[in-house]
């Protein structure tokens, strides 16, 4: 009778830390892969892209200030100038400052924007946004290196037919070049101002 | 409902004095204020609409259309983030329950205009149509802000 006890015990103990050992291994605390995170700078952001008067622009040539990077298209009405209005209002804030950041819109609608006119666009949220919209493949590959995603939804219900999903964040570069943070959606110009403040 | 169909005659209730404060309308239970638009360059790309609706009632109501002389094609929309990637799926109606105050406001619930017969200009302003399942048509005015507002020009009623 011991015995059976002894076995019905070791049974128990058995399927307990059976149980435990699989809970962690479902839980993926035992994985080696840690879930990607868009603050960590193991990636090079970087664009080369045309601006209006065709002349290319590359991210190497704003070395030495501070890149404030939007992706977004000229045609949406809620997102892109909600966000756009943020980052006028920081350079505002700035003051003399602003002159060592560069803000950047690139546009993810290239072809649209392009017909429609991408510096006037920028210009009626702030003088100093750059506007850049080149080909889909340059334009792609600026997104892909901000790890960022877009792209074309098909929708009857939005001018031309389609409409665009973006990430809607503001990527903040440093001077050297590095990746540093995004500020997401919704952040206002009063925290993005602070951040700015404390790294210069 | 009848009877609140017979209230579209809307009042406007700005108070003269305090002209820089946004106005409000009124419908049956329905109040809406702090309505704003931003100005466009050009007729070419879509304006945006935004507004307050509050329901003091016990019944709950729905915006299910606007309409403006200024937009051939104005819709309903909702930007949404899901998972970092922002949407702007079409919404068939803007629930206003019972009780609540809905807002159509930067990121979140608005009007996208589209087809524009003109331009929105700053300082100007426009008429709009709410257009609601229960409480009938109300047609504000909506004011024109600068292309980088963040908010209306009239000083919001948060009363």
């Amino acid at each position: 009778m011991l015995r059976l006890s002894r076995i019905q015990k070791a049974l128990w103990i058995a399927a307990i830390l059976a149980s435990f050992v699989f809970a962690i291994l479902k839980s993926g605390l035992w994985s080696e892969e840690t879930p990607p995170t868009i603050e960590s700078a193991d990636f090079l952001p970087q664009f080369s892209l045309p601006d209006s008067s065709g002349k290319l622009r590359d991210s190497e040539e704003f070395r030495g200030r501070w890149l404030l990077v939007f992706f977004g298209f000229t045609n949406c009405p809620d997102v892109c100038p909600t966000t756009l209005a943020e980052a006028a209002q920081v350079l505002d804030d700035l003051g003399p400052q602003a002159a060592s950041v560069q803000p950047v819109f690139i546009s993810i609608d290239p072809e649209r924007d392009l017909a429609l006119g991408i510096d006037d666009y920028t210009a009626a949220f702030h003088s100093q946004i750059l506007g850049l919209a080149g080909s889909p493949t340059a334009t792609q590959a600026a997104a892909d290196s901000f790890r960022i995603y877009f792209s074309r939804e098909d929708d009857e219900n939005a001018p031309d037919g389609y409409t665009m999903s973006h990430s809607p964040g503001l990527f903040l570069v440093a001077p050297d070049g590095q990746w540093l943070r995004q500020f997401a959606y919704g952040t206002s110009a009063t925290e993005i101002l602070a951040d700015l403040k404390e790294r210069f | 409902m009848k009877y609140l169909l017979a209230a579209l005659a809307v009042s406007m209730t700005a108070s003269a004095a305090s002209a820089q404060s946004c106005p409000s309308w009124q419908s049956g239970d329905l109040t809406l204020t702090n309505a704003w638009s931003r100005a466009t360059i050009g007729p070419a790309r879509p304006a945006v609409f935004y507004v307050e609706i509050a329901n003091a009632g016990s019944v709950d109501d729905s915006l299910t259309a606007i309409s403006t002389p200024l937009a051939e094609m104005p819709m309903l929309h909702e930007t949404v983030v899901t998972d970092g990637v922002a949407t702007m799926p079409h919404v068939s109606d803007i629930p206003v329950p019972a009780g609540s105050t809905v807002s159509l406001a930067p990121g979140g619930f608005h009007g996208m205009l589209m087809g524009l017969t003109a331009a929105l200009a700053e300082g100007e302003s426009f008429p709009m149509t709410l257009i609601f399942e229960r409480s009938g048509e109300v047609t504000i005015d909506v004011g024109i802000a600068a292309y980088a507002a963040r908010g209306p020009a009239c000083q919001p009623d948060d009363s």
